[in-house]
């Protein structure tokens, strides 16, 4: 016992920190106690296994474990029709379905060397927008719950209640929508349905500000996230992580601006990044912070393209879908799009049948969790779930 | 830099590793025997004037005789990007780790590792990912067949074929 204690090891995530805490655990191996944590744990999003070996409080070493909730996407998806796999994306990250249809569709449009209307692109971007609205919801909300706020968590859902039943009348889905499909959409939008969109971004404004007020400048809140688990920029950039994560930690990239598909290079918005605005930057807090101000962000293209659409004339949304999928053009090709939780990416191999040879799905929950081994040493457990839920993990999405 | 430019950078430097640049597909890519892999691999990510530093995808495919590992890497400094491909034969599916180069490469060759069987020479931790550690075979090889049962659970194995034949009978 006497051994810990003169560990010593000094407050405040340092890389020599780490270092002292990986070599201290090598040295004695069986010396400090082995948590499970997970798979069934209100703080992991889901079913993840963190096996966590701590000396009193402080972690040594986060290894997670994966695999609970694998559902064999990319075997399924060689198994069915190029349009059937649709659906099936709907349920890799199931918070954020609207953008994981237009990341599937884009990538199968590039390859097939389908064109789609502005009109299309313009609905397109608006759900998209919208969704990553309800997906943040869904992050901070869960968040606030983890840290222990839970009036925040019922507020957020509120929000995200008014987003569902716009895509109800949208399309007949709530949470698992199906609603763009490769070369078009499933449904056109209903009338008055844009007057309902603007409804809701005025509604939406102001609950910015309030939930500022309410939870991410609260004193407690604030101490309980600012210099916890910081994820530097070129951690971030070696394991992958990607999307608010990327940005919390300072990096400004984002694909729609980037590499901007279905016209995002034609709206008028910024990419908020991490400031260290109470602590270091990449920290917790930053992180939080990058997906509040996104909201706002989104609600200005939401703006936008409603806005446009309102002066645009009506047309047929699924006049460019193929009549066929019998006959595709073969080739490899790997497409990204910027998901709410980073770079979702699919690498199609075609081989011109109806069914596609391969699919990798590259989800960004995946590479987003791989850097927790890296950076949970020299945490403290209540700081691992602080970690977790601010990466924004959905295990759907994960293990596919 | 094109990728063509990108591989002529790499053919100054590697003469006799037998680089192809393979410009059959929509995004041209090149194959890199695995012997040179982790070489090419660390000057991509270390030259300057390449600078990869970001691994954007790793994707194993079976395509009968080959197994082959694509690697998607992405400069952001400079804005370019590049595709390598790896083909080795199906009997002695071996591939040198690059997770030393890129970390992201950690899951994502273990996952190739899991559903493709593919091996990652020099891995730090060549466990499987997704599935259990006790399962058997690589289900995204295209003769996989499951297993009948696994700690006593029966795998009743439903292959697409039956389904079409139990469609047609109605």
């Amino acid at each position: 016992m006497s051994e810990k204690r003169e560990l010593n090891l000094p407050l405040g995530p340092t890389p020599e920190k780490m270092q002292a805490a990986y070599a201290a655990a090598d040295q004695m191996p069986g010396e400090f106690m082995h948590v499970q944590m997970g798979p069934q744990h209100p703080a992991t999003h889901g079913v993840l296994r963190v096996e966590i070996e701590t000396d009193g409080e402080m972690i040594l070493k986060g290894t997670p474990h994966i695999g609970y909730l694998h559902r064999c996407f990319e075997k399924v998806a060689e198994n069915i029709t190029w349009p059937q796999i649709v659906p099936f994306t709907d349920r890799l990250d199931y918070c954020s379905s609207m953008n994981n249809n237009l990341g599937w569709s884009l990538a199968c449009e590039k390859l097939f060397g389908i064109e789609v209307s502005e009109r299309v692109q313009t609905i397109r971007v608006l759900a998209a927008e919208l969704n990553r609205i309800a997906n943040h919801c869904v992050a901070l909300g869960s968040y606030s719950l983890d840290i222990g706020a839970w009036t925040p968590f019922l507020l957020l859902f509120q929000e995200r209640e008014h987003i569902l039943d716009l895509f109800e009348e949208l399309c007949g889905g709530r949470l698992l929508l199906n609603y763009i499909w490769i070369g078009g959409l499933s449904h056109d939008i209903p009338d008055g349905w844009l007057k309902k969109v603007r409804d809701f971004t005025e509604y939406m404004k102001p609950k910015v500000p309030e939930l500022n007020q309410l939870l991410s400048y609260n004193k407690i809140f604030t101490e309980r996230l600012a210099n916890v688990a910081v994820i530097p920029a070129d951690v971030c950039l070696q394991y992958g992580v990607t999307g608010p994560n990327l940005r919390g930690a300072g990096v400004k990239w984002d694909l729609r601006k980037s590499e901007p598909y279905s016209g995002y290079e034609t709206y008028d918005f910024d990419i908020p990044v991490g400031t260290g605005e109470m602590g270091q930057v990449g920290d917790a807090f930053d992180r939080y912070m990058v997906r509040v101000h996104e909201i706002e962000q989104s609600l200005r293209i939401i703006e936008q393209a409603a806005g446009r659409l309102e002066k645009m004339p009506g047309d047929d949304v699924q006049a460019a879908i193929p009549r066929t999928f019998a006959k595709v053009p073969a080739g490899e090709i790997y497409f990204r799009t910027e998901q709410p939780k980073g770079e979702l990416g699919f690498y199609i191999v075609s081989n011109g049948k109806s069914k596609p040879q391969r699919v990798k799905c590259r989800a960004p929950s995946f590479s987003n969790l791989c850097v927790l081994s890296k950076v949970a040493p020299g945490l403290l457990i209540a700081d691992m779930v602080a970690l977790i839920g601010s990466i924004d993990i959905v295990l759907g999405d994960v293990d596919r | 830099m094109t990728q063509s430019e990108i591989f002529a950078y790499l053919q100054t430097s590697f003469p006799d590793a037998g680089l192809v640049l393979d410009e059959t597909q929509p995004e041209p890519l090149i194959v890199v025997p695995r012997e040179q892999l982790l070489d090419v691999a660390r000057l991509l990510n270390a030259d300057e004037q390449l600078h990869f530093e970001c691994l954007m995808c790793l994707t194993s495919i079976d395509m009968g005789e080959e197994l082959h590992a694509v690697y998607n890497l992405y400069s952001m400094k400079h804005d370019h990007k590049c595709t390598l491909r790896c083909r080795v034969n199906r009997e002695d599916p071996v591939i040198p780790s690059v997770s030393s180069v890129w970390a992201t490469a950690d899951w994502h060759e273990r996952e190739a590792y899991d559903l493709m069987g593919i091996t990652f020479e020099g891995h730090p931790d060549p466990r499987r990912i997704l599935l259990p550690d006790d399962w058997e075979g690589h289900p995204l090889r295209k003769d996989y067949q499951p297993q009948k049962e696994w700690h006593g659970i029966p795998l009743e194995a439903v292959q697409p074929e039956d389904l079409e034949k139990k469609r047609e009978n109605g």
